[in-house]
C-alpha cells in the first residue's frame, strides 16, 4: 500500500462517516473526494445507501467521477430540488457542506465574512445549512485546512453546531447531529467537553502538532489520537475505477 | 380561447419603479434571461428581486436595478461565487434578506396558497433570524410546544419563468431533469409571465414529453413569449447547455468597472435579437 496518498485516505474518511447509515440519501454537495467517498461507502460496506447524480436523479451504478453528462446511470429514482426538502424535513439525508468558517462550538458559515449590512467577503448565502443541521446527518469537507477556517467564533451562523441545537432543545437539539469534519489533514468532531471541537484522527504522514497549528482554537483529545486508516488493496482497486483521472489528487496534492 | 401570447417589451412595460419580482430557474439554469436583458434596457429601477439566485441577481445589481435582494443562495454553478452579487453587497449597495433555501420554498408556497406564513423548524438557531429581525417564531399550539419559525409569505408583484415549451394559453413544460419552483413564483405572483424556447400547438405537447412535463397550467399565466435561446447564458436543458465560455466572460466582467462597461455596452445596451447574433457569431 506504498502508493497510497493523503488523498486516498481522505476518500476512506469520507466514506467511514456513512457507516451504519442504511438506507438514506447519501449527499455530498462539494468538492470530488467526498463523492468519491459516498461511491466507495456505497459499493463497499453501506449497499444501500441512496445517491443522486448531482442533479435530480437518484442513480445506482459507481459510474466515475468527472465524466460528465454523458452517463448519467442507472436511474432508480427522481429527486428534483423541491422534493428533497421532503427528505430532508424528513430527516434522511446525511449531508456532507463546504465551510468557508468553521467554529470550535461546530457553528459553520458559508453566507459572508464581516457585517452582515455591508461584508467584507460575500459568500454563497445560507442556503439550506440552517435547515439541514437542525434536521438529520451533516458532515463537512475542508480541502484546505487553516486558521482561517478553522476560527474561534464564525462571522455568520449558516449551520448549527450541537452547542447552540442543544440551547435551542426539543425536535432541534434531537435531529442536529454533525458527525464529522473531514479536512485534508484531519478528522475533528463535536464530541469534546461542552460540545468542543475535538480531533479523532490524522491522515498518514500528518502530525497532531501540524494540525494544531494550523486550527485557530485549541482541539481537545490530541493525547490519543488515531491515523486515518489506508485503503485496503480491494479498495484501492475500486477508488481507482471511480476515478480514474485522478482528480482526487487535484483536491488534495499530499 | 385566450391568446395570451406578449413580448418582453410589453412585460417590461408593466413594470414600475419599487415593484417585488421573481425569477423562476435555479442558480445559472433555466432563467429567463430575455426579461432580465429587457429589464437591463429599461429605465425600472429599485426593485426587490426574490432568486435562486445566478446571473439574474448579478446582472441587475451591476446595472443598479436593486434595492433588495431576497435570497438563499446566489451562484452561477460553474463558478460558485456570483462576482457582481458580491460587489453589490461588499460596497452595502443593496439590502439583503438571506434566508434558508427551506424557508424561501415555504415562503413563497405560503404567498401561493394566501397563508400569512408557514411554520419551518429550519433557520431556527442560525443568524438567519438575527440579521432579519423581522422574522417571528411560533409556537406549536398542541402538547409538543415547539417552537417554529413562521415564515412569512413571499408575495410577489411579477413572477418571470422561462419553460422549454408552451402553448399560446399558458399551459408550460418543462423538459429538463428539473422543475425547480417556477410554479411556485407564478402562483406567489400578482402578473404572471412565462417565456419559452418554442410555443407549439397544445395538441403537441404529448410528442415534446410525458403529460408529468406539463407542470405550468394557464391558470397560473397572465402572458407567454416565445423567446428562442432566451435563457442564455443560463442551461435550458435539454435544448442546450450552460454556454461556460461566455458565462466566464461575464463573470470576468466585474473585474474593473471598464470591464463591465464594455460588456455592457457590447452585450446588454442591444435589443434582444442582436444580443442573440452577438452570442452565436462569437
Amino acid at each position: 500500500m506504498s502508493s497510497a496518498r493523503v488523498a486516498d485516505a481522505c476518500v476512506i474518511a469520507c466514506a467511514e462517516i456513512y457507516r451504519g447509515n442504511g438506507e438514506i440519501l447519501a449527499n455530498p454537495t462539494v468538492g470530488t473526494i467526498p463523492f468519491i467517498g459516498a461511491k466507495l461507502a456505497r459499493a463497499t460496506f453501506e449497499p444501500d445507501l441512496i445517491l443522486t447524480d448531482g442533479e435530480a436523479m437518484l442513480v445506482t451504478d459507481d459510474h466515475s467521477v468527472g465524466t460528465g453528462n454523458g452517463h448519467p446511470g442507472v436511474v432508480e429514482g427522481w429527486l428534483p430540488y423541491r422534493l428533497t426538502f421532503d427528505v430532508v424535513w424528513a430527516g434522511r439525508r446525511h449531508v456532507v457542506m463546504g465551510a468557508s468558517q468553521i467554529g470550535c462550538n461546530g457553528d459553520t458559515n458559508i453566507s459572508s465574512i464581516g457585517p452582515y449590512e455591508k461584508p467584507s467577503a460575500q459568500l454563497l448565502g445560507p442556503r439550506g445549512a440552517p435547515g439541514n443541521t437542525v434536521n438529520h446527518l451533516t458532515s463537512y469537507w475542508v480541502p484546505n485546512h487553516s486558521r482561517r477556517v478553522f476560527v474561534e467564533k464564525v462571522d455568520f451562523v449558516s449551520g448549527v453546531g450541537p452547542a447552540r441545537a442543544a440551547r435551542l432543545g426539543g425536535r432541534a437539539a434531537d435531529y442536529n447531529d454533525i458527525r464529522f469534519v473531514i479536512s485534508n489533514l484531519a478528522m475533528i468532531d463535536f464530541k469534546g467537553e461542552s460540545g468542543c471541537a475535538r480531533l479523532i484522527a490524522v491522515h498518514p504522514g500528518v502530525t497532531v502538532d501540524e494540525v494544531r497549528e494550523k486550527t485557530g482554537f485549541p482541539l481537545q483529545g490530541g493525547d490519543r489520537v488515531a491515523t486515518t486508516r489506508q485503503p485496503t488493496p480491494e479498495e484501492m482497486s475500486i477508488i481507482q475505477r471511480l476515478d480514474p483521472k485522478g482528480l482526487r489528487y487535484q483536491e488534495v496534492s499530499t | 380561447m385566450a391568446d395570451k401570447r406578449t413580448t418582453e417589451a410589453e412585460i417590461v412595460g408593466e413594470l414600475e419603479d419599487g415593484m417585488t419580482i421573481g425569477f423562476g430557474g435555479w442558480g445559472a439554469r433555466r432563467k429567463p434571461m430575455s426579461v432580465v436583458r429587457a429589464i437591463l434596457r429599461s429605465p425600472v429601477k429599485d426593485l426587490t428581486v426574490v432568486s435562486w439566485g445566478g446571473p439574474d441577481v448579478g446582472l441587475l445589481c451591476a446595472a443598479g436595478k436593486v434595492r433588495k435582494l431576497v435570497y438563499a443562495f446566489v451562484s452561477l454553478d460553474s463558478i460558485p461565487l456570483e462576482p457582481h452579487f458580491r460587489l453589490a453587497r461588499q460596497s452595502g449597495s443593496v439590502e439583503a434578506m438571506e434566508l434558508d433555501e427551506g424557508m424561501f420554498y415555504w415562503g413563497l408556497y405560503a404567498a401561493g396558497l394566501r397563508l400569512p406564513f408557514m411554520p419551518n423548524r429550519a433557520g431556527i438557531g442560525s443568524d438567519v433570524m438575527r440579521v432579519n429581525p423581522g422574522l417571528k417564531t411560533v409556537r406549536s399550539p398542541y402538547e409538543d410546544g415547539e417552537e417554529l419559525v413562521a415564515v412569512p409569505a413571499l408575495n410577489l408583484d411579477v413572477a418571470v419563468v422561462h419553460m422549454n415549451r408552451a402553448d399560446i394559453r399558458g399551459n408550460g413544460q418543462f423538459l429538463g431533469p428539473d422543475p425547480y419552483f417556477d410554479e411556485l413564483f407564478l402562483m406567489a405572483a400578482k402578473r404572471r409571465f412565462m417565456t419559452c424556447e418554442r410555443i407549439v400547438r397544445t395538441e403537441d405537447f404529448a410528442r415534446e414529453g410525458s403529460f408529468h412535463t406539463l407542470k405550468v397550467t394557464r391558470m397560473l399565466v397572465d402572458g407567454v413569449v416565445e423567446a428562442p435561446n432566451g435563457a442564455h447564458f443560463t442551461s435550458c436543458a435539454p435544448d442546450y447547455p450552460r454556454d461556460e465560455a461566455f458565462l466566464a466572460h461575464y463573470a470576468a466582467s466585474a473585474a474593473s468597472p471598464q470591464a463591465w462597461s464594455d460588456f455592457r455596452r457590447k452585450y446588454l445596451d442591444v435589443e434582444e435579437a442582436d444580443y442573440q447574433r452577438l452570442v452565436v457569431q462569437r
